[in-house]
């Protein structure tokens, strides 16, 4: 199975975002990661579905997908042809004694510190799934107190948009 | 919230809507203002919807006020929602145009799950209108309320909740397109209580937006021209016919590209009467009850051309198996189902009609550029030495009891050529698919994918509400008969005279059939006792249902029955056919087993035994 990213224009209705799920769990399909936000035109929002899947269930979710009336578009981004990134908030016990190392692997991965206590810090950082699972097992030392992360967003390179031709 | 009807006399045929007349409906486009409901019936009149089959409650009652204005829509009051659901299936099916049924919410809306998943399943134009609790009470646990949507969103095309009444217009004019153009289904309209009482305006027609549906219909010539090329150079090709040729109402089409190739034709449980049984190219009914020759012209195929057909598990058996050296040409207006199941060497997504018109055209012109024809004749010799040595065929049952085939097939002979016939689901369905001669489209209803025990009354009364004119006759099962009869009342009472025959075994033979075959003839629970209790009388409890009851016990009373039950025309007819339990359904394909151990009656494998 390989991973692959779609980005699926939909109505900005109530439902939508339960008929996409539902759908993927009733055909037996896992999402990996799942992502939902407006975009530039107000009646348009945009959903970036990460799935393991084989290249023939892959064909044959999309085409399931494409039948929801309220699904506009959808459009599979080829990762070396897209920007894909995913935040991530991690809260990092790191007392006096070890926070200057904390802060140098922060550095390291162009993260930053949102908050500071006495006993932890609080990370934000963006990228790809894999640069995060990097900071994290980097981290993890000096122990993970809490960890969220939002699911992944992608765009694809170059000027053209995906938007363009869904809005008639 | 009854009305007080009676029952219409002997010979008078109750007119749909008496009462009194409504305001004149306004001119088109000119915005008045009405009530929600009196939008929803607006717009339901404006659609074209000339029946409804209902029931009302609490929080779609203020549609029933409108709706006994009407004038264009008659309401049928059923008995239960489920009912009401399949009666719009059969209404759709029988007549081709969008079927409507109305419920109120919570409990009246999930009886309509069942006959939703089962038009979903069998892609039926049907429009279901729900009442909701008012907007303020959703999401409380208010009285009768349920998710509707929720609970409908994988077993329907679309469904709305409309939660501001100036979107009733759009809603019904939205659902009625969606129902019923591309790959027609069921779409769910649920509307809150109080969103029907404001006040609100009313124009028509309204603009529909749904920028994310847009069904293919032409289909793409390239493709087509690559469908004609393996049509044109196939040795052992077969048409697969499916339903969607009956719903893109290509059966012309369909007639002309088989007669001008000589391809055989097979036609599965929903293509029954989409091509004449009586025609020499047709092999039959495929799948797990199919003839010998449809199944094996399948299974020794070069190529498979799938018009409005879906591969379903029921015709291709064990997957792995199945058509082994064909390739497929896959038509269908979903692009989703080619290459769901069986990969298409040729997809062509389009409506049927246009596909196969073109179809021909490209044959045509493929042959002439050719310049060279390819020879059916010892494709045929084969397939008819099959069909000869295995024809369709019953066994008297050795009992002395009557033969439920027989039944069957005496009510296919002595019924007029336009008889239209529904089924419930079992061994009867399977008998009445095989044993009843269907000549053209819209003959056949019955409940294919989802397999709904209890369709055929329901489904038969929206039938015959739909085409007044012919004779419909409900063939069911004594099990099926139990679940849904009660909607004999609603026929008795709004002057729709079907006629059920209650292939009465006795048991719920088709779950008998497997128990003898696959369970060492262990009978777990599929005595209903009709036949040891006669519980119940299926002629009283007709009588009592305000239908005719008759009977018939052996082959002689048969032909006599069915004349008398032709005969009476003012009121609904059941006859109990008492038949022999041990009938069985054959030829047969055991659930699991790949096509070519199709046997046809037991222990007799033609394909199996065969040197290949």
């Amino acid at each position: 199975m390989t991973r692959h990213t779609l980005s699926v224009l939909v109505e900005d209705k109530p439902g939508v975002l339960a008929r996409v799920a539902g759908l993927f769990s009733r055909r037996g399909f896992n999402i990996e990661s799942l992502a939902v936000g407006r975009t530039e035109h107000p009646e348009i929002s945009r959903m970036t579905i990460v799935v393991s899947v084989d290249e023939l269930p892959l064909e044959q979710v999309t085409k399931q997908l494409n039948k929801l009336v309220n699904v506009i578009k959808i459009v599979e981004l080829e990762p070396a042809a897209s920007v894909q990134r995913q935040l991530l908030l991690v809260k990092v016990r790191a007392d006096a004694t070890v926070r200057s190392q904390v802060l140098e692997t922060v550095q390291l991965f162009r993260a930053k510190v949102v908050d500071v206590s006495p006993e932890a810090v609080t990370v934000e950082a963006t990228g790809t799934s894999e640069k995060l699972d990097a900071l994290l097992r980097m981290l993890e030392p000096y122990g993970l107190r809490e960890i969220v992360q939002s699911g992944m967003v992608a765009i694809g390179r170059g000027a053209r948009s995906i938007t363009a031709t869904a809005v008639r | 919230m009854t009305s007080a009807t009676s029952r219409p006399a002997p010979g008078e045929s109750p007119s749909p809507r008496p009462g009194p007349r409504p305001k004149p409906a306004p001119p088109s486009g000119a915005p008045v203002r009405v009530t929600g409901a009196q939008s929803l019936v607006r717009s339901l009149e404006a659609v074209g919807c000339e029946v409804v089959f209902g029931i009302p409650g609490g929080t779609i009652l203020p549609a029933y006020d409108p709706l006994l204005d009407s004038t264009k829509v008659r309401h049928v009051l059923v008995r239960h929602e489920q009912g009401a659901g399949h009666a719009a299936t059969g209404y759709a099916q029988a007549t081709g145009k969008v079927g409507v049924c109305m419920a109120t919410s919570g409990p009246g809306a999930t009886n309509l799950v069942t006959p939703l998943a089962d038009a979903n399943m069998d892609s039926v134009p049907v429009v279901a209108i729900t009442g909701q609790q008012t907007r303020g009470l959703i999401g409380t646990d208010a009285f009768q309320e349920a998710d509707i949507c929720g609970i409908t969103m994988p077993i329907t095309k679309h469904n709305f909740l409309v939660t501001d009444p100036a979107e009733i217009p759009r809603a019904i004019a939205e659902a009625f397109h969606l129902a019923s153009t591309g790959r027609p289904g069921p779409v769910l309209v649920d509307i809150p209580k109080d969103v029907l009482q404001e006040m609100t305006s009313f124009s028509w027609p309204p603009e529909l937006r749904l920028p994310g549906y847009r069904p293919t219909t032409r289909p793409h010539g390239k493709q087509v021209r690559e469908a004609a090329k393996l049509i044109a150079a196939a040795k052992r090709p077969v048409l697969y016919v499916g339903g969607g040729v009956i719903k893109a109402e290509a059966s012309a089409e369909l007639l002309r590209l088989a007669e001008e190739t000589k391809i055989p034709v097979v036609t599965t449980l929903m293509a029954r009467g989409a091509f004449p049984d009586s025609h020499p190219q047709h092999l039959g009914m495929p799948g797990m009850h199919g003839t010998v020759a449809a199944v094996a012209a399948m299974q020794k195929s070069d190529l498979l051309v799938a018009l409005g057909a879906r591969f379903d598990d029921r015709v291709t058996g064990q997957l792995s198996t199945f058509a082994p050296d064909a390739q497929v040409v896959h038509a269908d207006i979903d692009p989703a189902e080619i290459s769901k199941n069986r990969r298409a060497d040729v997809p062509i997504v389009g409506d049927c009609k246009e596909i196969i018109t073109e179809l021909i055209d490209a044959v045509r012109t493929e042959k002439e550029n050719s310049k060279r024809t390819v020879d059916l004749a010892p494709w045929w010799e084969q397939l008819d030495a099959l069909r000869g040595t295995f024809p369709l065929g019953y066994d008297w049952p050795e009992d002395g009891t009557l033969s439920p085939q027989y039944v069957i097939e005496r009510i296919g002979a002595l019924t007029p050529a336009d008889t239209l016939f529904t089924a419930g689901v079992g061994q009867h369905q399977m008998w009445a698919a095989q044993f009843i001669k269907y000549e053209s489209p819209r003959t056949w209803i019955n409940s294919g994918g989802l397999g709904t025990m209890g369709y055929a009354v329901p489904a038969a009364m929206g039938a015959k509400a739909g085409v007044p004119d012919v004779q419909v006759w409900a063939i069911d099962g004594d099990g099926c008969f139990q679940m849904t009869n009660q909607e004999l009342a609603t026929c008795a009472i709004e002057g729709i005279p079907i006629k059920v025959a209650v292939i009465n075994n006795g048991n719920l033979g088709m779950v008998r059939q497997w128990q003898t075959l696959f369970y060492g003839e262990r009978y777990s629970n599929t005595d209903l006792g009709t036949h040891k209790h006669r519980i119940p009388d299926f002629v009283l409890l007709a009588e009592a249902l305000g239908c005719a009851g008759l009977r018939a016990e052996s082959k002689e009373e048969v032909d006599a029955v069915i004349q008398q039950a032709m005969e009476i025309n003012d009121r609904p007819v059941v006859i109990d056919f008492v038949v022999g339990k041990d009938a069985q359904v054959w030829p047969m394909v055991a659930a699991g087993t790949g096509n070519s151990e199709i046997m046809a009656a037991r222990g007799i494998r033609p394909l199996f035994d065969e040197d290949e």
